[in-house]
C-alpha cells in the first residue's frame, strides 16, 4: 500500500480547520513556538524554509514512500489480539504493529524523513539525542546507510539500562556520548545535543527524535510519523469496515502517539487516549506525566506542559521506561489536551510491567516497555466497551531492548 | 535614560571600555554572591550580569553548568536572586544589574510578577537566552513601561533580517556572541569577529559588548578594541568554583576570586 502524495501536506492552521496546525510561526494555540539561543535561530529558520519547500514537492514524498516500503518494511500490519481482547472482556483490541519495522520501533519513520532533509541540505554530520536508545539506533541506521558521521547523546543512566542499544549504535558506526550532567537522562542528552548543534551548526543536522523541540520539529516529525495513522485508518476501513472507536498510544515526547492520532483528529467519533508514564503513581510525584500533573512552561525550544517546580526548575522524572522518562511533551499534545480533543491518562510502572508480561504470554509478542503503557490502558478501556467496538493500540516498539530491565526487576541476571 | 545606558555613555565619554563580569546568583551561596558583587565593582566592573540558575542551561558550557548546579543545591530560585539584588542595592545604587538566564523561571513566576518584583529589587535589565525577539512581545510590553532594558544576543549566525528585529527591540546594549558554541569555549577567529562587530556598529546606535570566550588580558583587550566592552563569565565562575572546593568564603577568598577582573580592568585601561 502506498499513500498517495496528495495526502502528504504541510499544513497551516485555519479558523475553519483547527486541526491543521501549527500556524506559520510554529504555534499550536499558545503552545509550540521557537525558544532557542540566537546562535541556533538561523538554522531553525532555514530548516523551516527547506521543509516547507520540500514537503510541497511530490518527489520528496515518493523518495520517502519508497524507503518506507523497501527499507522499513511498511505498511505495518493491523493485528487483532484475540486472546488479549478475551482477557480484557469487552471491545476488540487491535494492534498497529510498529514493532515489526526495521530497527524495531516507529522511530525509523522519522529518521528516514529527516535524513532526506539532511541530505538535501548537504549536512555531512548528524547528531541525535536518545532515551531508550531506539531513536539513537534509528539515527545511527540512517547515518550508516547514507554514509554520514553520527553522534548520539545519551544520558549516563540510560547508557547503563539500555546497554544492548548502545552496542547496536556502536556497531552501526555511531559515536555514543554518555551525558553525565544534570539528571543524566533524556532531557540532559537533549541539552547536550543542543550545545553540540550550536557549536557545529554549519555542518550538522540535528535529528530530534520526538514531536518536541523548536518549530519546525514538532510539525515535521509529526508529518513523518503520520504514516502510522494514515495506514491504520485505511486498514481499519478495509479490514473492519469502520474506523476504530478508540485510539490508544503511549506518550513520552509523543511522536508515536501524534503519528497515530493526527490523521483521525477530524473523525469526531474516534475517541483518543494518550497514556503517560505514571511511574510510582502520579500522586507520589515520582512519574513522567506532564500532561496529567504538569503545568505550561518552556523547555527545549517550545512552550508546552512540563514538570517544573515553583522556581521554574525542571523536575527529575521517573519511569521504568527510558523512552517515556522525559519532563516535557510535544506542544501539539498540549494543545489537543486543552482543546479537549484527546484524553491524557497515566498508568504506573507496575501496570505497564503486568501488561508487558500479559501481551507476551497471551499473544507471543514482547512489547517495548513504552508500548506496554498503551497496552495496559487499552485493556482497562476495552473492558468498559462492547464486543462490537474496537480499540486500536499503537504497539510502537518491540521489547527486546527491555529484557534486561524486566529480568532485573524479577531478580534475574540475563 | 536607563542606568545601563548612562553607565555606558559615561564610560564612552571617558574613553573607557566597559567591563561586565557574569556570575551565577547563589554560587557558592547567597551571602557570598553579594560580597562578590561588591568586590567586582571595586575591582573595576561597570555592569554586573547576574545569572539566574536553571536546571537545563542548554546554551552554557560545563563551567557555568557547574556554577548553576552549585546554586541549585542551595535551593536558589528567583526569590533568592532578587533578594541578592536588593541587598546589593543597599550599598550600591550606581552599578547596573542585568539578570541573565532562561525563560522557564519567568514563565512559571509569571511575566508581570517578574517585572514588578525585579524592578523594585533594583534590576536594570534582563537577558533571556532562549527568548528570541519573535517570542518576546509579551515580555517587552511589560519591561518597556517599567524602564527595564531587554538585552538580546547577536550571534555570528544571525541573519540580516533577524538583526533588524533585534536592533529594533533591544535597549541598553547588544550582546555580541563571539563564537558558534556555548559559554566558555575558545575564540579562534578574532579577525572575523572584528568584521562582524564593525558592521554591527555601523547599523545601530546601541553599544555593542562582546562575550563568550573572554578569559584573559589578551582576549579582553582584543575584543574591547573593536567594541564598547567585554563580558567575562566562565573564567570568573571557574574561580568562584575554586572557592567552593577550598571551602573558603572569607574576605580574602572573595578578593582572590575577583582578582581576574582587577587585572582585566588594568589591561583595558592601559
Amino acid at each position: 500500500m502506498s499513500v498517495s502524495e496528495s495526502e502528504h501536506v504541510a499544513t497551516t492552521a485555519t479558523a475553519q480547520d483547527p486541526f491543521s496546525g501549527p500556524d506559520l510561526t510554529g504555534h499550536f494555540g499558545r503552545f509550540g513556538g521557537i525558544f532557542v539561543g540566537e546562535t541556533l535561530m538561523a538554522a531553525v529558520e532555514e530548516l523551516d524554509r527547506v521543509y516547507r519547500q520540500l514537503s510541497g514537492d511530490p518527489q520528496f514524498w515518493r523518495d520517502f514512500d519508497y524507503d518506507m516500503a523497501h527499507y522499513v518494511g511498511r505498511p505495518s500490519p493491523l493485528y487483532h489480539a484475540e486472546r488479549l481482547s478475551e482477557h480484557a472482556g469487552g471491545a476488540k483490541i487491535i494492534l498497529k504493529r510498529e514493532d515489526l519495522n526495521h530497527t524495531g520501533a516507529h522511530k525509523i519513520n522519522n529518521t528516514i524523513g529527516q535524513a532526506l532533509l539532511a541530505k538535501y541540505m548537504g549536512k555531512p554530520r548528524i547528531i541525535a539525542e536518545t532515551g531508550a536508545g531506539q531513536h539513537g539506533v534509528a539515527s545511527a541506521t540512517v547515518a550508516a546507510r547514507l554514509g554520514l558521521e553520527c553522534h548520539v547523546y545519551m544520558g549516563a543512566e540510560d547508557v547503563k539500562r539500555q546497554a544492548a542499544n548502545v552496542y547496536r549504535m556502536k556497531l552501526l558506526g555511531a559515536n555514543v556520548v554518555s551525558v553525565t550532567s544534570g539528571s543524566r537522562t533524556l532531557k540532559d542528552a537533549m541539552n547536550e545535543a543542543l550545545r553540540d548543534w550550536a557549536t557545529n551548526v554549519d555542518n550538522t543536522y540535528y535529528i530530534i527524535g520526538t514531536v518536541a523541540g523548536p518549530h519546525p520539529y514538532p510539525m515535521l516529525v509529526r508529518d513523518f510519523q503520520a504514516i502510522i495513522g494514515r495506514e491504520a485508518r485505511e486498514q481499519s476501513l478495509a479490514e473492519y469496515g469502520k474506523l476504530p472507536d478508540a485510539l490508544v498510544a503511549c506518550v513520552g515526547g509523543g511522536s508515536n502517539a501524534i503519528g497515530l492520532f493526527h490523521p483521525f483528529l477530524r473523525d469526531k467519533d474516534v475517541a483518543i487516549y494518550g497514556v503517560e508514564a505514571g511511574g510510582d503513581g502520579v500522586e507520589t510525584g515520582r512519574h513522567a506525566a506532564p500532561l496529567s500533573a504538569g503545568k505550561p512552561g518552556v523547555l527545549h525550544g517550545n512552550r508546552t506542559y512540563i514538570m517544573s517546580d515553583d522556581n521554574g526548575q525542571i523536575l527529575e522524572t521517573h519511569s521504568v521506561s527510558a523512552g517515556l522518562d522525559y519532563p516535557g511533551v510535544g506542544p501539539e499534545h498540549a494543545w489537543l489536551k486543552d482543546a479537549g480533543r484527546a484524553n491524557y491518562v497515566s498508568v504506573t510502572d507496575t501496570e505497564a510491567l503486568d501488561a508487558f508480561r500479559l501481551l507476551t504470554r497471551k499473544e507471543g509478542i514482547i512489547p517495548a516497555l513504552e508500548s506496554a503503557h498503551a497496552i495496559a490502558y487499552a485493556i482497562k478501556l476495552a473492558a468498559t466497551m462492547s464486543p462490537d467496538q474496537t480499540v486500536l493500540v499503537n504497539l510502537s516498539g518491540r521489547g527486546d531492548k527491555d529484557i534486561h530491565t524486566v529480568a532485573g526487576i524479577d531478580g534475574i541476571t540475563v | 535614560m536607563s542606568r545601563i545606558s548612562k553607565t555606558i555613555a559615561a564610560a564612552k565619554q571617558a574613553g573607557r571600555k566597559v567591563l561586565v563580569p557574569y556570575l551565577v546568583a547563589g554560587d557558592p551561596d547567597r551571602d557570598t554572591t553579594v560580597a562578590l558583587m561588591h568586590q567586582l565593582v571595586s575591582n573595576g566592573a561597570d555592569i554586573i550580569e547576574l545569572g539566574v540558575p536553571f536546571s537545563d542551561p542548554s546554551s552554557d558550557g560545563p563551567v557555568i553548568q557547574l556554577g548553576a548546579e552549585r546554586a541549585l543545591r542551595q535551593g536558589v530560585g528567583m526569590k533568592t536572586v532578587l533578594s541578592i539584588v536588593s541587598e546589593f542595592r543597599q550599598r550600591d545604587d550606581k552599578t547596573p544589574i542585568v539578570l541573565m538566564g532562561y525563560l522557564n523561571p519567568l514563565e512559571i513566576m509569571g511575566y508581570e510578577n517578574f517585572v514588578s518584583q525585579a524592578s523594585s529589587a533594583g534590576v536594570d535589565g534582563v537577558l533571556v537566552v532562549d527568548l528570541p525577539v519573535s517570542e518576546a512581545k509579551e515580555l517587552l510590553a511589560l519591561t518597556q513601561p517599567a524602564q527595564m532594558d531587554i538585552i538580546f544576543l547577536v550571534a555570528p549566525t544571525t541573519t540580516e533580517k533577524r538583526l533588524q528585529g533585534i536592533c529594533e527591540h533591544s535597549s541598553g546594549y547588544l550582546y555580541y556572541v563571539s563564537l558558534k558554541g556555548v559559554t566558555g569555549a575558545a575564540i579562534t577567529d578574532a579577525d572575523s569577529i572584528a568584521e562582524r562587530v564593525k558592521a554591527l556598529r555601523e547599523r545601530t546606535e546601541l553599544p555593542v559588548v562582546v562575550g563568550f570566550g573572554i578569559k584573559d588580558e589578551a582576549s579582553a583587550t582584543s575584543m574591547a578594541a573593536i567594541s564598547d566592552g567585554v563580558i567575562v563569565g566562565s573564567a570568573l565562575v571557574q574561580k568562584i568554583g575554586e572557592l567552593t572546593d577550598s571551602g573558603a568564603r572569607d574576605k580574602a577568598a572573595v578578593a582572590q576570586a575577583c582578582e581576574l577582573i582587577g587585572r582585566l580592568r588594568k589591561a583595558l585601561d592601559a
